[in-house]
């Protein structure tokens, strides 16, 4: 078979523009595709073995105060394995040169061993030592975001004392992979941090001798947490138990949780896409290749070559570019896999990574694109044989051209003989065409896809922060507080506003479904804190009732008019009941909303607040954190500006990296799909033009001829694929509602404009290459040879 | 004068419809058909009377709509595609009017295309002297003039030494020196190699070469010729 095999070689470099279209575009298929699994399956092993090896904690119960004498009572719960008791407080940090409010919490660690769950990876440094009350460890994170190591100091206000600690060492806890400030949906390493301390040290400043206020369980089988839930709440409940919960209520382990839910997400969805586009391509592309060779494969079975050495002469073509695409998609998905892999690192706070290949998802990869090539070839195939060979030989039988719609409806004398030239053949080959219009929509479709999520974020950070959360500063208080706090706040330097409101920790029930949120009791007129409706209006809260975030409403499955059971998880963790009154639109986050005196009302307590947002002058802030910092009832402040920043920075770090990943392999794609449809009707009609050209028509006339039908599909491809991209954009975002947020499906003029930008040049450029082509057309050999 | 050698064709009563969506196309209405080893048959007749049918049946390119098609006493019209497909490969040498070269092979590629699936082939540069081109042997088909295509294309028929030689039109598209040339090379390989050969002509004066001359009209064998003396393709006058 040598003779056949050099023919291989041959027509491939003849092939050569075109095969390194389409290996890009399996290229760009696979690479999306292993990145995004290489990159999840990193995730998940990497959290299973931190978890493992770290021993997080089954189940997490915080309260006022016990006595540590509790600890034996609840490890002989039944299912217990392990139980380690905690002081956990949270403080105001201050690091040298830094003005703005950093909140943090402290964690206690034994002073004379390990702790038993939720250990530390130490990655600099050392542990406390038992006998220092003035020694820490902190979150690498914080450390690395103010440039901390082992011998700085920090100073914290425990209880409204000014402390200075020194760092001792920097450390990773499977209880913070995700670490954010709780109420915080973003995280933010320079403003919140954690901190351990030994337990002696810790227990006198909170006056926690021989007491806890923390307590975390290993257990022997997860499938025993209801239970062991049910029974701690009632040990606990005595001394002012917070509600047990599992690892699904664990702050860290649950925004993992949805977190992880959106990378599988895009990690399925644009793969799907992104390779059944390729798929799709290569079949097209592959069946056509094929088909223009049917003159060859009846003179190749004229002569008495079998069905299966022809099959086999064009797989292995096919195989040859497939296998070389699949290879680079995979090295290039590996890598960028990395990459991305790398930016979650620092977004979940992993000491180690277990990143790497896993042979499934290379063989997916491989198979799909196999499967397809091999598909492609065999239908082409099997048309071409179905010929008999002296049929097969015979150029195709002149086609049967007709009047075109256009001019059955008279309107000929509108068009030239050229555009009635390609009218014709657009509707000669339906089909074709079709499947050409296809491919180029798919293709426009896709570069949708990324992009619209920058502008769509740009949207829901507008609805959020400026038409919702308008305050400039939120600051908590440590408990709950009496409404005369206005006061001292009303006073301090720059404040121009200030609007309070009461929020609690409560689980929502709703007949079988449950959740646990926080209920906020907001006064009535508030300016800083607006709640919107549907249309983005304002809505004023009803005296009596729950509001409940739209996606909330959803999760319960409540109407308004439905009762909810309030579970209130502080103080005597009274259990109530309200109705729903209504349902607010709220991208960021979840949450319940009452009126505050409402609220107060059906806490049965008096007017009681938690925090307050202020509006204050920017000119006064550094006066105003120092002053705020002071305040020992304050346990944190968060600046809106700087949320947003989270916002956005988070937003970029993740989201952004892979959406343009997805939108550079797009356009790949694209220019993939449309080069080749045009390098094919080159071949197709190179005969018929070089025919033309002999007739006397000008490079110019047979170039219209070619690339102004190829113009008029992709005209006619550019809305079909803003169709396809708006449906593909509508999956996504449907699939990526999460308690963190919800992306609104809002597709911004910019990204239609994109989509067609990239279809019109990568047709403009495809043409320009084909015209080439077409000008160096050498007329005698294409009338000389037949093919 | 009957020549009386093995027969190696025997055809009887064949017929091929074409269905042409409502109409039917009767290409060939009943030929009856006897070819001997060795000899050289021309077939003429009017555009459209069904000779390329019957050459294309007799080379197992086609397949009858009825009637029997023997080859050295097998019946070829009940033949499955692989089946014809060995036929072709071990026993049948095609030229064509368009060559049907593949562009991207050599000369002597498109000719080992050929000779390395067969059995007894002649070395591709052999068969290229033959038909005169041993100094072409490396261009490829596009570098080649339509006469000099023509040849490699017979150098391709007969390099796995036939036993039939099938021509349809191979100097349809040539001028009279190329024409003579490539029929000169035709003949010899049928006097050479005892091909028995076939070929197609529109051109009355080729039938001189032939020992027999068969008259095909609307799908039938309207007349045979027999010639007692087989012409030298020098000798035509066009
Ligand atoms: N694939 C086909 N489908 C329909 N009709 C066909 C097909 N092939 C041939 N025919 C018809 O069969 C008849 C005989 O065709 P054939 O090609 O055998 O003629 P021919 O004698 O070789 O003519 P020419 O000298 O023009 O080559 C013609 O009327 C032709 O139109
Ligand atoms: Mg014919």
């Amino acid at each position: 078979m040598r003779a056949l095999d050099r023919k291989l070689w041959r027509e491939l470099w003849q092939l050569k523009g075109q095969a390194i279209a389409i290996a890009l575009v399996i290229i760009s298929g696979v690479a999306i595709h292993i990145m995004f699994g290489a990159t999840l399956d990193a995730l998940r092993q990497t959290r299973a073995r931190y978890y493992q090896d770290y021993r997080f904690a089954d189940v997490f119960a915080s309260l006022k105060r016990a006595p540590e004498s509790l600890q034996a009572r609840i490890a002989a719960l039944p299912g217990v394995a392990e139980v380690e008791t905690r002081v956990v407080a949270g403080v105001n940090l201050e690091v040298a040169g830094f003005t703005e409010p950093i909140t943090g919490r402290l964690i206690s660690i034994p002073d004379t061993r390990e702790p038993r769950l939720n250990r530390l990876y130490l990655r600099q440094g050392r542990l406390t030592a038992a006998d220092r009350s003035d020694e820490a460890v902190v979150s690498e994170a914080f450390a690395e975001a103010h440039r901390l190591e082992p011998g700085a100091k920090l100073r914290v206000v425990i209880n409204g004392r000014r402390q200075t600690l020194t760092i001792v060492g920097t450390a990773l806890s499977p209880e913070y992979i995700h670490q954010m400030r709780p109420g915080s949906i973003f995280p933010d390493y320079r403003r919140y941090g954690v901190l351990w301390m030994g337990r002696r040290a810790l227990g006198a400043a909170y006056g926690m001798e021989g007491a806890f206020n923390d307590v975390v369980m290993g257990l022997a089988n997860a499938h025993a947490a209801p239970k062991v839930i049910d029974e701690l709440d009632r040990l606990l409940t005595p001394y002012g138990g917070l509600g047990a919960h599992d690892r699904e209520d664990q702050s860290s382990h649950r925004f993992m949780t949805e977190e992880f839910r959106q990378i599988t997400l895009s990690a399925t969805l644009f793969p799907t896409i992104f390779l059944g586009v390729a798929v799709f391509l290569l079949n097209v592309v592959i069946s056509r290749l094929i088909g223009m060779q049917r003159e060859q494969i009846g003179t190749l079975k004229a002569f008495g070559y079998g069905n299966g050495a022809v099959a086999l002469h064009y797989l292995k073509l096919v195989l040859l570019i497939v296998l070389v695409g699949v290879a680079v998609g995979v090295g290039v998905g590996a890598w960028l896999g990395q990459a991305l892999a790398a930016l979650y690192m620092d977004f979940f706070r992993f000491p180690f990574l277990n990143y790497r290949l896993t042979l499934p998802l290379v063989l997916s990869a491989t198979l799909l694109n196999l499967g397809a090539a091999v598909a492609g070839t065999a239908f082409a195939l099997r048309a071409a044989f179905a010929l008999r060979p002296a049929e097969a030989m015979r150029p195709e039988p002149p086609v049967r051209y007709r009047a075109t719609v256009v001019e059955r409806l008279g309107l000929q004398r509108w068009l030239s003989q050229p555009n009635r030239m390609i009218l014709r053949h657009i509707e000669r080959r339906p089909l074709k065409s079709l499947l050409t219009v296809l491919g180029i929509a798919l293709a426009c479709g896709i570069t949708m896809v990324g992009r619209f999520q920058e502008a769509t974020i740009n949207h829901m950070v507008d609805v959020h922060y400026k038409l919702s959360q308008r305050e400039d500063l939120a600051v908590t208080f440590v408990e709950p507080t009496s409404w005369r706090a206005i006061g001292s706040l009303d006073s301090l330097p720059g404040v121009e506003r200030v609007e309070v409101y009461r929020a609690v920790p409560v689980r929502l029930r709703f007949e079988q479904r449950s959740h646990r949120t926080t209920l906020k009791g907001v006064p009535p007129g508030g300016d800083l804190q607006r709640l919107l409706d549907a249309d983005l209006r304002r809505l004023t809260l009803p005296s009596e009732g729950v509001v409940l975030t739209d996606y909330l409403g959803q999760l319960l499955g409540v109407q308004p008019g439905n009762r909810l059971i309030v579970e209130v998880l502080e103080g005597g963790r009274p259990v109530r009941e309200a109705p729903v009154v209504g349902l607010v639109k709220e991208y960021l986050g979840v949450a319940g909303y009452m009126d505050l005196a409402g609220l107060n009302r059906l806490l049965r307590e008096g007017p009681a607040i938690s925090g307050a947002y202020l509006a204050v002058d920017d000119r006064d802030r550094p006066e105003l954190y120092r002053r705020l910092g002071e305040i020992p009832r304050i346990a944190g402040t968060a600046i809106r500006e700087q949320e947003i920043r989270n916002f956005h920075q988070t937003m970029e770090q993740t989201m952004l990296f892979f959406t343009f990943i997805a939108t550079l392999f797009a356009v790949i794609i694209a220019f993939g799909v449309i080069y080749n449809s045009t390098r094919i009707a080159l071949t197709e009609r190179s005969r018929e033009l070089a025919s033309l050209r002999v007739l006397g028509f000008t490079r110019g006339e047979i170039s219209y001829i070619l690339l102004g039908e190829l113009g008029l599909l992709a005209l006619l491809a550019i809305p079909i694929g803003f169709g396809i991209g708006r449906a593909i954009c509508a999956v996504f975002v449907n699939g990526a509602q999460s308690e963190l947020y919800r992306i609104p499906l809002i597709i911004h003029p910019s990204t239609y404009a994109f989509a067609a930008t990239v279809v019109l040049i990568s047709a403009l450029l495809s043409g320009w290459l084909a015209r080439r082509k077409l000008d160096r057309l050498d007329l005698i050999a294409v009338l000389k040879t037949r093919d | 004068m009957t020549i009386h050698r093995d027969r190696v064709f025997l055809a009887r009563g064949l017929t091929k419809i074409y269905p042409m969506g409502e109409i039917q196309v009767q290409a060939l209405r009943g030929v009856d058909l006897e070819l001997f080893a060795g000899e050289f048959v021309v077939l003429l007749g009017p555009s459209g009377s069904g000779k390329s049918t019957l050459l294309n049946i007799l080379g197992g390119l086609d397949s009858p709509s009825s009637g029997a098609m023997q080859y050295g006493g097998r019946d070829l019209s009940v033949y499955d595609d692989a089946e014809l497909t060995r036929y072709r490969r071990e026993h049948v040498g095609f030229v064509f009017q368009f060559y049907n070269l593949i562009p991207s092979l050599t000369a002597r590629e498109n000719v080992a295309l050929v000779t390395e699936i067969a059995r007894n082939p002649l070395p591709p540069e052999e068969a290229l002297t033959l038909v005169g081109l041993a100094d072409r042997l490396d261009h490829f088909p596009a570098q080649l003039s339509g006469g000099e295509q023509q040849r490699v294309a017979i150098a391709r028929a007969v390099a796995k030494r036939p036993e039939v030689l099938l021509c349809d039109e191979p100097t349809g598209a040539l001028d009279v020196q190329t024409g003579v040339l490539v029929l000169a090379v035709i003949d010899r390989v049928n006097r050479e190699l005892g091909t028995t050969t076939v070929v197609i002509t529109h051109n009355a004066a080729i039938a001189a070469m032939a020992d027999r001359v068969i008259h095909l009209s609307n799908g039938l064998i309207a007349r045979i010729d027999h010639n007692a003396q087989r012409q030298a393709p020098h000798e035509i006058v066009w």
